[in-house]
């Protein structure tokens, strides 16, 4: 083209100028670990099926989260939720409600009739898993999906263990509990019920090529308490059991129950529904030190049981209780002050906490225990090949998750003994605290409360007292998730790049750096609310 | 303020974009194909603000006129960064002549197109702080004193950037630049003089002046994009932090102008004929010092010996804006 007067090159575009050689270090999008993620006993990725249910996807969300976990509706009823306590959203207003939307979740699945598929391939294994307890139950279920043939048995006639047979139906609805357990039935896990096994050996001569151990810590815990004989004492897991099998036990007007945890809140919550006039727990140390959840403890208070802290059971009488009151001494632990009251009580329950029963392993008791609890080593393998364990009957936390994270750990690793490989779980340590972020672009939003039965109803029967969020209260609350650590597509790299360095590649996919034009400034990083960029040196 | 407030919670509307929002609530900066009036390859400064605002300003007033657009520049860092002949980084017509005319080629620009009766096509006029309040001044308020019909922006970097960081009328007291060195009893720039170029231009009261910055991309998206909809003069300042001039690390350019505001320091409002019509209230106040520790060019006032004398004398006048722009909401008290 002709050129005008003095004029020698042609008009370009800027984009032939590669500033990107001028960078040193480069941004790089990541995958960091949020802490509610790190905090699940079952391992769930918890930041990842909220970014999912955020924009209603609710069944990948939900298939999402039973990847990792069978029981969402379960969960989001019992469990402690230790991912709330560590959320980062507390340090800006309040944790993400994620159990509440954990519920919604489950109970939705449940609602739809969402199914899991069986297996598409079998691999012709034949493991047995002993005990229908929540580790039980998620170890049959990870290793179905695995392709393995499963057998659980369990001397109960219903599924479930402690979920059926300790916490209550107020707390745990059975329509709930049975949906989620005939899901796994419904992938062709085969199920033998009233079917107690007391030889492990035996069953490995039966042609399993492995076994899950889960019998849970069925005995309750005495405590030697002087007695006259006419005293009624009875222990808590089993009166949790007659309830649930119909058997009504005889309490009285009045009952005591002894213990601190959770099974003396359920237990004396229980009484009460059944009729008793007064329920009174008696705990030998303080509420702050009582090892129950404290929303368990507020619940029960609410409903109008009465608790005696620092107070010991010295004698128990036909119709009456000698209580001695304790007193913390310097370290905190209570010491008797003689100081006596007397305690109208129809019926003493004890809830001193559980033993593993390994008596019901009858002769397979040659498998090494220690303090009463059985060890496994890093893969859930006891000391017998092929045998694993899991659940409360190992040493760990005794809850439901803990345990369904077991079944989970176990399943995988049994996979891969069965397969003459090995497990290798990726760490992700790279843990997202809160000074990360950057929660300017966050608005301000208190978390939704769940609805409670009000105390003076939900005494009377066993309805369920936590209510669920429903479908705008389970959005909003889902949005409220900073999706620590994980790009949730905000589009704030996308637009504060000063030299447009940054492609944005559509919904769901993320974004790339145009490395020909970053000039490596690390604005990107610091404006990305969820710290889900890092500057790492560019060679 | 004339953003509507979006009740979404996981990032209102503070946040660029976000999936879940509908496209008509997606900031411009958002679109995957939005103009990038300002496009790559351009030599500003890792992080600088300027080719920022530049970009957020301009491809604001493209989608406002539908493309039609004509920027006339004034000498200065965003002239010669975007180009060296003969490269450009431009994609709207574009025009530089001197340093001290950008507002009368501007003017000469609008009149052109009226005679031609194209009324479609508008002008920007734009130029760093030094061109808008000193050397191009005069040309300036001719245009506001006309209501010429042509929308200046002022790239406010606080310094003559481009040749080296001297001190223009906008220059903060006691900051640190090149001909305001940080010695002698009263080290940095002077205090009580300079010129607060918005207030001046509320006094030609044109129809709409306006302030804003990097930091809340939505807020000038919506500024110039409201000013798009006035004829005659108008008027937005825009806070550009410079890392360079300013001593302060690339990647905090957005986080130096959010301090700005919410210390006080830089209001953000908004004025129709001469008179406050809006202004963004703080969200979570922080003093002063949060802003100037940040910045080599106020590293006089905490070492070797730490002034509080001078920190509390910017403090009082952050304090002042806070007042006089009613920047403090019942609701955004807390610190
Ligand atoms: C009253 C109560 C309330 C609780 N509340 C909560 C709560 O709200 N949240 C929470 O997270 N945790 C709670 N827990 C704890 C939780 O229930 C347990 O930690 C959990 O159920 C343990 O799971 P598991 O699978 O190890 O054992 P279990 O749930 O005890 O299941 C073991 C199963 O094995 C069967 N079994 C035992 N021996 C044999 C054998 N030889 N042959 C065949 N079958 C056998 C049993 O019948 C039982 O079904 C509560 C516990 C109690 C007692
Ligand atoms: C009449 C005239 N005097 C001086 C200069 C040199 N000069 C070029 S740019 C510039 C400073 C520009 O400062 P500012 O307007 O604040 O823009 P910035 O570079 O800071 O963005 C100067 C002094 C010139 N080009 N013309
Ligand atoms: S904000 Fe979201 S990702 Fe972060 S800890 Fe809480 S629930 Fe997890
Ligand atoms: S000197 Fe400042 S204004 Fe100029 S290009 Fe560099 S950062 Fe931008
Ligand atoms: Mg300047």
């Amino acid at each position: 083209m002709e050129k005008p007067f003095a004029i020698t090159l042609s008009v370009n575009s800027s984009l032939a100028n590669h500033t990107g050689s001028w960078r040193v270090e480069k941004p790089e999008y990541v995958h960091r670990m949020p802490p509610c993620n790190n905090a699940c006993p079952a391992g769930e990725n918890i930041q990842n099926w909220l970014y999912i249910a955020e924009d209603g996807s609710y069944e990948a969300a939900w298939r999402a989260l039973i990847a990792e976990n069978p029981f969402p509706a379960i969960m989001g009823r019992v469990c402690y939720h230790p991912c709330q306590s560590v959320c980062n959203r507390a340090e800006l207003d309040e944790a993400v409600g994620i159990n509440s939307v954990e519920r919604f979740l489950g109970d939705h699945a449940i609602e739809k009739g969402w199914k899991i598929p069986a297996p598409a391939i079998e691999s012709g294994h034949k493991v047995l898993v002993i005990g229908a307890g929540p580790a039980g139950l998620s170890a049959a279920y990870h290793l179905r999906s695995m392709g393995h043939t499963v057998i659980v048995r369990d001397a109960t006639h219903a599924p479930g263990g402690m979920m059926r047979y300790g916490i209550p139906k107020y707390r745990l609805p059975r329509e709930v509990l049975d949906a989620e357990i005939d899901r796994i039935k419904d992938m062709g896990v085969i199920f033998e019920m009233n079917t107690r096994v007391d030889d492990v050996h035996e069953a490995l001569n039966e042609g399993f090529s492995a076994v899950f151990l889960a019998i849970g810590a069925q005995l309750s815990k005495r405590a030697y308490i002087p007695a006259s004989e006419a005293a009624r004492i009875l222990d808590a897991i089993t009166v949790l059991h007659d309830v649930e099998d119909g058997n009504q036990p005889l309490l009285g007007r009045k009952v005591v129950v002894y213990g601190g945890g959770n099974t003396a809140m359920d237990v004396a919550r229980t009484a009460k529904r059944l009729g008793a006039e007064e329920a009174i727990i008696v705990y030998r140390r303080t509420r702050d030190k009582a090892p129950a959840n404290d929303e368990e403890i507020t619940e029960a208070l609410e409903e109008g049981i009465l608790v005696k802290w620092l107070s010991t059971v010295k004698h128990a009488g036909e119709n009456s209780l000698q209580i001695e009151k304790m007193a913390l001494d310097a370290d905190g632990f209570p010491q008797p002050t003689g100081e006596f009251e007397t305690l109208e009580a129809d019926s003493l329950i004890l809830a001193l906490g559980q033993e593993v029963d390994f008596s019901l392993l009858g002769n397979s008791a040659d498998l090494d225990t220690k303090d009463g609890l059985m060890p496994v080593d890093s893969t859930m393998m006891t000391s017998h090949p092929g045998i694993f364990a899991g659940g409360d009957m190992i040493p760990a936390d005794r809850t439901v998750t803990t345990g369904v994270g077991h079944g989970k750990k176990a399943a995988r690793n049994i996979d891969a003994w069965l397969r003459k490989t090995s497990f290798e779980k990726i760490e992700n340590k790279d843990i997202v605290t809160f000074d990360q972020l950057n929660t300017w672009y966050y608005t301000d939003a208190p978390h939704v409360v769940r609805e409670r039965l009000e105390a003076t109803r939900r005494a009377k029967d066993f309805s369920e007292v936590v209510k669920g969020l429903d479908e705008s209260n389970a959005l909003y609350e889902a949005r409220r998730c900073m999706s620590c650590g994980n790009c949730f597509e905000c589009d704030n790299c996308f637009g504060v790049c000063p030299d447009n360095a940054i492609i944005k590649l559509g919904p769901g996919k993320g974004f790339e750096i145009n490395l020909d034009y970053c000039k490596g400034c690390g604005i990107c990083v610091s404006e990305c609310p969820s710290s889900s960029i890092v500057m790492v040196p560019d060679k | 303020m004339s953003t509507t407030p979006i009740k979404f919670y996981q990032v209102g509307s503070f946040a660029v974009g976000n999936r879940l929002l509908s496209a008509d609530d997606r900031s411009i900066q958002s679109d995957p194909d939005r103009t990038n009036a300002l496009t790559s390859g351009h030599r500003a400064c890792q992080g600088c603000g300027e080719a920022l605002g530049a970009r957020y300003a301009l491809d604001a007033a493209m989608r406002a006129t539908n493309e039609k657009i004509i920027a006339v520049n004034a000498t200065g860092c965003l002239e010669v960064f975007s180009t060296p002949y003969p490269e450009s980084s431009w994609r709207i017509a574009w025009l530089h002549s001197l340093f001290g005319n950008a507002p009368a080629v501007a003017t000469g620009v609008a009149a052109a197109l009226k005679a031609q009766g194209k009324s479609d096509i508008r002008v920007i006029g734009q130029g760093g702080d030094g061109a808008t309040v000193d050397i191009g001044f005069g040309a300036l308020s001719g245009m506001f004193e006309r209501n010429d019909d042509v929308l200046y922006i002022c790239y406010d970097n606080e310094a003559y950037m481009n040749t080296g960081v001297q001190r223009s009328g906008a220059t903060p007291p006691a900051a640190r630049t090149a001909t305001t060195q940080a010695v002698g009893e009263n080290p940095g720039n002077v205090f009580g003089q300079g010129k607060n170029l918005p207030r001046i231009a509320m006094a030609h009261e044109i129809p709409y002046v306006a302030t804003a910055t990097v930091a809340d991309l939505r807020d000038l998206e919506a500024k110039v994009t409201k000013a798009m909809s006035f004829r005659g003069a108008r008027y937005i300042h825009v806070l550009v932090p410079c890392p360079l001039g300013w001593g302060s690390a690339s990647c905090d350019t957005i986080k130096i102008a959010r301090l700005a505001t919410q210390s006080g320091l830089f209001p953000v409002f908004e004025a129709e004929h001469g008179e406050v019509v809006a202004s963004t209230a703080i969200r979570h106040r922080v003093d002063v010092e949060e802003y100037l520790k940040l910045q080599v060019r106020y590293s006089h006032l905490f070492s070797p010996k730490r002034r509080d004398d001078v920190i509390t004398h910017l403090q009082s006048i952050a304090d002042k804006n806070i007042a006089r722009y009613n920047l403090i909401s019942d609701e955004s008290a807390s610190s």
